[in-house]
């Protein structure tokens, strides 16, 4: 089996709220780069089908120099090997492109089982890469995975988290996945692994590499244009003391306060 | 000079930063106030291979640099002094022992398990009669055939109760010179070694200190650690490096009381606004901001010129002296700006100042690094 986790860096989300529409368009948020935390469930998903499963696991992410801070983090993880794709033609691509771009790397990769992502990346909470990923690979999305069933005979069972519970969905391989984090909790970086990722030395794949037209990514093959970009108002909030002379009391006020809220 | 961690060393600040964030400060509180044993937190840092950092890897350890360790204790002294002191007593005085004195044999026998975290390790030093005058020491170790003999106490053994592996000082001759003492190795679970009750302290609840009585304990003549005789100098060269590991852990507990109290004087109000903004409360964060800075550097200075090969022990005693004095008087600090709720268990300075109150007292007091000191400083090297 083989196993392929695409991550990418984001913003602390404690630290979002200080970018500024002037930084938010122009790429550059001028915040410390920490992995998407929605990677992590990924990457420890990855690592353990490798763990019962056998196989191998690969680590990909698409950014210029400098950007390889998730590719470490999953090295740091156990993931035994990792690949930046980047070319300049790759600059202000959007989801669309970014799933072409990570498609192509997953096909020079050559046959493989599951690519698993993050559900969302904090940052721009789009949750449309693992959608063109599947996409352009021509492969079964199964989005809001809380759980691998079974995985064998070319074929995958897993649990998706749907509104109602839990519905069970097998598909035919290759899939990508992009899980929840009902499914498992990431593990911490050992020493060894921190060593090993300080120490990591990562391809780069460009786009004459991935057999990809320049036209039909970053800026040139863009589908979105941002028009107008501005901040949500500040949230309004306000308290309100429940006043009454037993427990009873004030509950039933908090209960009838809540419903007239539609809260509940 | 260079002041930067390396990219290792960033790397695992971070990832302990985080660890330490989520797992050991939200259990500082309950650790302290039930005095349970947190095995949940030393399991994890063992799978992490934490407790392994100044193993070689050749005995299944890390490996790392004194500076890694040193950045592991501060960061765990930042979420709680019981599971750092812990850790530093494994760490610094169990297994420095046996790395630093033992036999090959010694080494793939009692360091791999210690490295790996399946085994705890402990050093005892400290008996009823005697602490700071190792001379005093007064469990005998007795040849008797293929064996050795030991009978006596120890006091004050931090981990002695749930460590595998214990290191011992004992008298192997009786007249009280400086060749008189022998260390050894001793498997805790010998016949004879009886820990008592985790002793009750003021602070550090979750590090158990035990009474360890030694009844003839018998183990075999190879369990001798380094050579007999040389037990003095060996225990005092660990303790050398011990000093690092205590005075790392200070600086997290000063770095600790000094995030809380720029917290609580952030939101706390007087006279309609935060006491913040107050000149006195700015002038005591501004010293133990300074204060925990200069400790910080004074303890990478030390662990560096121990990396380098160079002496350090004035410097790690100096280190030492300094950070856990500094931990003391910032969490004093920290209590004062908190006022009334600063004395409350609500709150978390109070335990960090019982916690760091031991520090000025334990691997060697502040009188202690003076006596260290003043013999560098007036005698030379």
């Amino acid at each position: 089996m083989k196993y392929i986790v695409c991550v990418t860096q984001s913003p602390d989300t404690a630290e979002l709220p200080k970018v500024t529409v002037d930084q938010a368009e122009s790429g550059n948020q001028g915040l410390e780069l920490i992995t998407n935390p929605w990677d992590e469930y990924a990457i420890e998903e990855g690592l353990r089908l490798k763990e019962k499963q056998g196989g191998s696991v690969l680590a990909i992410t698409v950014g210029p120099a400098g950007t390889e801070g998730a590719l470490k983090s999953a090295v740091a993880m156990g993931v035994p090997k990792g690949v930046r794709v980047w070319d300049d033609a790759f600059a202000g691509s959007d989801a669309l492109a970014i799933g072409r771009i990570l498609a192509a790397a997953v096909r020079k990769e050559g046959d493989y089982d599951v690519v698993l992502t993050g559900k969302t990346t904090v940052d721009g909470n789009g949750a449309l890469v693992p959608v063109a990923l599947a996409s352009a690979l021509g492969a079964a999305l199964l989005s809001q995975v809380a759980k691998i069933v079974a995985i064998g005979d070319g074929k995958i069972t897993v649990e998706r988290l749907v509104e109602e519970g839990r519905e069970k969905v097998t598909a035919d391989l290759p899939v990508v996945i992009a899980p929840v984090k009902e499914i498992n909790e990431p593990r911490y970086a050992s020493f060894m692994g921190i060593r090993k990722a300080s120490r990591a030395k990562f391809d780069v794949w460009d786009a004459a590499a991935l057999g990809i037209n320049a036209g039909s990514v970053g800026a040139a093959g863009a589908k979105v244009a941002w028009g107008n970009l501005s901040k949500p108002p500040a949230r309004e909030g306000s308290v309100v003391l429940m006043e009454g002379e037993t427990v009873e009391e004030k509950v039933t006020k908090l209960v009838d306060a809540l419903m007239a809220e539609k809260v509940i | 000079m260079d002041f930067a961690f390396n990219e290792e060393q960033q790397f695992l600040h971070d990832t302990l930063h985080d660890f330490v964030a989520k797992e050991v400060k939200p259990q500082a509180r309950h650790v302290d106030e039930t005095g349970e044993f947190p095995w949940d937190i030393i399991q994890k840092l063992g799978a992490m291979g934490m407790l392994g950092l100044n193993i070689p890897e050749a005995y299944g350890g890390a490996g790392a640099d004194e500076l890694s360790v040193a950045i592991f204790l501060e960061e765990l002294g930042r979420g709680c002094g019981s599971t750092g002191l812990i850790s530093e007593a494994h760490l610094c005085l169990a297994a420095a022992a046996i790395n630093l004195f033992g036999s090959e044999a010694q080494k793939q026998r009692y360091l791999t398990p210690l490295a790996r975290g399946k085994v705890l390790g402990a050093l005892g030093l400290t008996e009823p009669g005697t602490g700071s005058d190792l001379q005093g020491i007064r469990t005998t170790a007795r040849r008797d055939g293929d064996e050795w003999i030991i009978n006596g106490s120890k006091m004050w053994m931090t981990n002695g109760g749930v460590a595998g592996t214990a290191v011992l000082l004992c008298r192997t001759k009786a007249e009280r010179s400086s060749h008189s003492l022998s260390q050894f190795i001793v498997p805790t679970d010998t016949p004879g070694f009886q820990a008592g009750p985790p002793e009750k302290k003021m602070g550090l609840h979750g590090c158990w200190s035990h009474a360890v009585s030694l009844d003839d304990v018998r183990v075999p003549l190879d369990h001798l650690l380094g050579a007999e005789g040389k037990g003095l100098q060996q225990t005092l060269a660990v303790l050398d490096g011990g000093r690092i590991g205590i005075g790392a852990l200070s600086v997290g507990l000063g770095q600790a009381a000094l995030e809380e109290a720029i917290g609580y004087a952030r939101q706390r109000e007087t006279f309609g606004r935060p006491i913040a903004e107050h000149q006195a409360i700015q002038f005591k964060l501004a010293d133990m901001a300074t204060k925990v800075h200069i400790a910080r550097q004074a303890l990478y200075y030390a662990a560096w010129r121990k990396e380098q090969g160079l002496p350090f022990s004035k410097e790690g005693a100096m280190a030492k002296l300094f950070a856990t004095e500094m931990a003391e008087e910032v969490a004093y600090q920290a209590i004062q700006i908190h006022g009334g709720y600063g004395y409350s268990h609500e709150y978390p300075v109070e335990r960090i100042y019982r916690d760091a109150r031991l520090m000025t007292i334990g691997e060697g007091t502040s009188e202690v690094q003076r006596m260290v000191i003043a013999r560098r400083i007036i005698k030379g090297r």
